[in-house]
C-alpha cells in the first residue's frame, strides 16, 4: 500500500519551526510566572502568610488509620506523607483487583455463552452509569449498617474480629513481642492490624467501579484484532485457548494497555473522594491541614504536584510494559 | 466541589486587584452586602425550605446590612464550606464572612484578616450512646471518634486526648450528613463537634434521643465571629460597633418592640446609642441612627440568641457563657459614647 510521506522541510522552514515552538513555550512560561507572581504579590499586599514553612510544623491532628507510624505531634509533612501512604494503600491494591476482574467481565462479554454474556453486560452498564461517589457511599451504608457494633464483634477465629470498627487481624510487630493481637477491649478491639470500614468500602467501591471500565477495554482490545487471525489460527489447528494465548493477546493487548493505564490513572485520582467516607486519604489529610493552616494555595499547590507525580509515574511505567509486550508480540 | 475550591484559590488571588478601605463604597453602590455564610448549620445559618437564610450569624450580616444600607434584605448570601471560607474573603468575593468561624492567634495574624468581635462562645463536646455507660470523656480510651472535617474540632480532639495521654482514634468526614450518619449506624463510639450542634444532633437527628448523652467536660474554647479582610480598618470598625450595639441594646432593654418609646427615654446612654442626642454614625461614617436601624431589623443580642438557638428555637439552648456580663455571662460590649 503507498503510504504518503511528507517531503522533508527546508532549512529555512525548519527554523522557523523551531522559532515559533520556542515563542510558544516562552509565552507559556511567562504566563505561568505571571500567575504565580500575581498571587504571591496580592498575597503579600493583603497580609496573607504564605510559604511552605508550615510543613515542619507539628501537625497537632491525629489520624484515624496509617500505614506509616502517626502521632499529633510529628510534622505536617509527615502527616501528608503518611496521608499520601493511605493513598496508595487502598490505590495499589484496587488495580490489582478492579485489572484482574475487568479482564474476566471484559472476556465474559465475548464468551459464546449467551447468560455469561448478558451478566457481564449487564454489570458493566450498571456499575459504569451510577457516580462513583454514589457507590461509595452505599457500599460504606452497607458495611457500617450490617456489621454489628465493635462492642459485640463477630469472633471469626481466634484473634480475628469483624465489627463496625472493621476486620481485625494479628499483625507482625507492635509493643509485646512479634505478634501483635488484636485483644476485646470494653469499648473496643485494639492492637494488630486492622482493614476499617472506610478501607474496606473503599477499596471495594474503586475496585468494582474501575473494573467495568476495564472490562470494556479488555473488550474493545480483542474485538479490534482482525478477524482472520483467528480463523488462520484456528484453521491451524490450534485450539481456542492456544489462539487466545499465542495470537489474540498479544496483539490485543498493545491495545489494551494505554487505556488500561487511563483507568488506573483515575482510579488512583477517584481515591480522594474517600474525604465523603472518612478514609484519611492525601487530600483529606490535606484539607485538614488547610483548614488548620489557612495556606490553600499552599496545600492544593502540594496535592496536584503529588497527583501530577503520581500520574508520570504510571505513565512512565505503562510506556515500560507496552514497549515490553510490543517485544513480546514480534517474538511470539 | 474540589474543582471549584482551586479555581476560587489559584484565579481569584492571582485576578482580584487589593482594594483596602473601599469596602463601604463598594458596598453602597452595589447597595448589597455579600456575606459569607455556612453550607447549613441549624441555628446559626441555614436556609429554610423556601431558601430564606435564618440564623445568628445571619441576623448579624442583616444587622449590618441596615446600619449601612437602611434594609436588612439587602444581603446576598454566599454559603462556603469551611475550606473555600478563607479565600472567599480574603480575594473580596464576600464583604463579611459570618460563618460560625473560631478565633484563633494563626487565624487572626497569619491570613490576612481580622476577627471582629465574638457573637456566640461555644466549646467542644462529645456525644455517646448511653449503653456504652460512658460518663466522662477520659473514658473515651481507644475509641473511634466521628468528626466532621473544616474545622478546629481536630486539632482539640488532638491535643486534648494528647495532654490526657489517652489514644483516640479520629474517623474524619467531609460532610457534616454523613458523619452523623456513620455515628448513628455505631461506627464510632463518641461524635464531637461545638456543643451548640451537639444538643441540636441529638434532639433532631438521633433514631431515639434517650439513647444518647452529650458528656459534661468541654475540651476546648470556641469564639466564633464574624471576620473582615485586613487593611480596611473603616469597614472593621463598623462591623465590630454594630455587634456592640446590639449588645449594648440588651443591657439598656431596648428592644425590637419597644424601640420607638426607647428613642424619647431621658437616659442619656440610650440617647447616645439610637442617634438621640449624638451623632456616634457620623464617627463610623454610617447615618445617625445606624445602631437603631439594626435593632429595629434584627432586635438586640438577647432577642437573637432567643429567637435562633435559645427558648424559642428548637435548640433549646441556655444562655451559659452568653449571658451579658452583668447577668453571669461573658457578654461585655465597650460602650457606644
Amino acid at each position: 500500500m503507498p503510504i504518503a510521506v511528507a517531503p522533508a522541510p527546508t532549512p529555512a522552514a525548519r527554523w522557523r519551526n523551531i522559532g515559533l515552538q520556542a515563542l510558544i513555550a516562552g509565552l507559556l512560561l511567562a504566563l505561568l510566572w505571571w500567575l504565580i507572581d500575581a498571587t504571591a504579590t496580592n498575597m503579600r499586599e493583603r497580609g496573607i502568610r504564605s510559604g511552605f514553612d508550615f510543613l515542619l510544623e507539628p501537625a497537632g491532628f491525629g489520624i484515624g488509620e496509617s500505614l506509616l507510624p502517626f502521632d499529633s505531634t510529628d510534622s505536617v509533612l509527615w502527616a501528608l506523607a503518611a496521608g499520601l501512604a493511605n493513598t496508595l494503600r487502598v490505590a495499589l491494591p484496587a488495580i490489582l483487583i478492579s485489572t484482574l476482574f475487568g479482564t474476566l467481565v471484559g472476556l465474559g462479554r465475548l464468551s459464546p455463552n449467551l447468560l455469561l454474556r448478558k451478566l457481564c453486560g449487564a454489570y458493566v452498564e450498571a456499575l459504569r452509569n451510577v457516580p462513583l461517589l454514589l457507590q461509595l457511599l452505599a457500599w460504606y451504608f452497607i458495611v457500617t449498617d450490617l456489621l454489628p457494633a465493635a462492642s459485640e464483634a463477630l469472633q471469626l477465629a481466634p484473634h480475628v474480629f469483624l465489627s463496625k470498627s472493621g476486620l481485625s487481624l494479628p499483625w507482625l510487630g507492635g509493643d509485646g513481642g512479634l505478634l501483635n493481637l488484636p485483644q476485646r477491649g470494653a469499648m473496643n478491639i485494639s492492637g494488630g492490624a486492622a482493614m476499617t470500614p472506610e478501607y474496606l468500602a473503599l477499596l471495594l467501591g474503586l475496585s468494582f467501579y474501575t473494573a467495568a471500565y476495564v472490562a470494556e477495554t479488555v473488550r474493545a482490545g480483542i474485538a479490534a484484532v482482525p478477524r482472520g487471525q483467528s480463523e488462520a489460527a484456528l484453521a491451524l489447528g490450534l485450539t481456542r485457548l492456544q489462539n487466545f494465548r499465542l495470537v489474540l493477546l498479544p496483539q490485543a493487548l498493545r491495545g489494551i494497555i494505554p487505556p488500561l493505564t487511563n483507568q488506573h490513572l483515575s482510579l488512583t485520582k477517584n481515591a480522594s473522594l474517600a474525604v465523603a467516607i472518612g478514609y484519611p486519604e492525601l487530600v483529606s489529610v490535606a484539607n485538614t491541614t488547610l483548614n488548620q493552616t489557612g495556606r490553600a494555595a499552599e496545600c492544593i499547590a502540594l496535592i496536584m504536584a503529588v497527583y501530577l507525580i503520581l500520574s508520570l509515574l504510571t505513565a512512565w511505567l505503562s510506556a515500560w510494559l507496552e514497549r515490553r509486550s510490543g517485544r513480546w508480540a514480534d517474538r511470539s | 466541589m474540589r474543582l471549584p475550591t482551586i479555581a476560587l484559590t489559584l484565579l481569584l488571588f492571582a485576578h482580584a486587584p487589593a482594594h483596602a478601605g473601599k469596602t463601604l463604597d463598594q458596598v453602597r453602590q452595589k447597595a448589597q452586602l455579600a456575606c459569607g455564610v455556612s453550607t447549613g448549620v441549624i441555628g446559626f445559618s441555614a436556609a429554610d425550605s423556601q431558601g430564606r437564610w435564618n440564623g445568628m450569624d445571619v441576623d448579624i450580616c442583616r444587622a449590618i446590612a441596615a446600619a449601612v444600607l437602611n434594609d436588612p434584605g439587602k444581603v446576598k448570601y454566599v454559603p462556603l464550606n469551611a475550606q473555600q471560607r478563607f479565600t472567599a474573603l480574603q480575594s473580596g468575593e464576600i464583604d463579611l464572612l459570618s460563618r460560625n468561624t473560631t478565633w484563633t492567634l494563626t487565624r487572626d495574624a497569619s491570613l490576612g484578616l481580622h476577627f471582629t468581635a465574638v457573637t456566640y462562645y461555644d466549646g467542644q463536646g462529645f456525644l455517646v450512646p448511653k449503653k456504652l455507660k460512658i460518663t466522662g470523656a477520659k473514658q473515651l480510651k481507644n475509641a473511634e471518634i466521628c468528626v466532621q472535617s473544616g474545622t478546629t474540632t481536630e486539632k482539640n480532639l488532638g491535643d486534648w486526648f494528647k495532654a490526657q495521654g489517652i489514644k483516640v482514634k479520629p474517623v474524619v468526614f467531609e460532610k457534616f450528613e454523613a458523619s452523623i450518619k456513620a455515628f448513628f449506624s455505631g461506627r464510632c463510639q463518641a461524635y464531637t463537634t461545638d456543643a451548640s450542634a451537639l444538643a441540636f444532633i441529638r434532639s433532631k437527628e438521633a433514631p431515639n434521643p434517650d439513647d444518647y448523652v452529650v458528656l459534661p467536660e468541654l475540651i476546648s474554647k470556641e469564639p466564633l465571629g464574624p471576620v473582615v479582610r485586613r487593611g480596611d480598618d473603616e469597614w472593621f470598625a463598623i462591623v465590630k460597633w454594630v455587634i456592640f450595639a446590639l449588645i449594648e441594646a440588651e443591657e439598656y432593654g431596648i428592644t425590637q418592640a419597644n424601640l420607638e418609646q426607647m428613642k424619647s427615654s431621658p437616659d442619656p446612654a440610650i440617647q447616645r446609642l439610637l442617634g438621640g442626642a449624638e451623632d456616634s454614625g457620623k464617627l463610623l461614617g454610617l447615618e445617625r441612627d445606624w445602631a437603631a436601624r439594626a435593632v429595629k431589623a434584627v432586635g438586640n443580642y438577647g432577642e437573637i440568641f432567643q429567637r435562633n438557638v435559645g427558648k424559642d428555637s428548637p435548640l433549646k439552648l441556655p444562655r451559659g457563657a452568653n449571658a451579658l456580663w452583668n447577668k453571669g455571662g461573658l457578654l461585655y460590649a465597650p460602650p457606644v459614647r
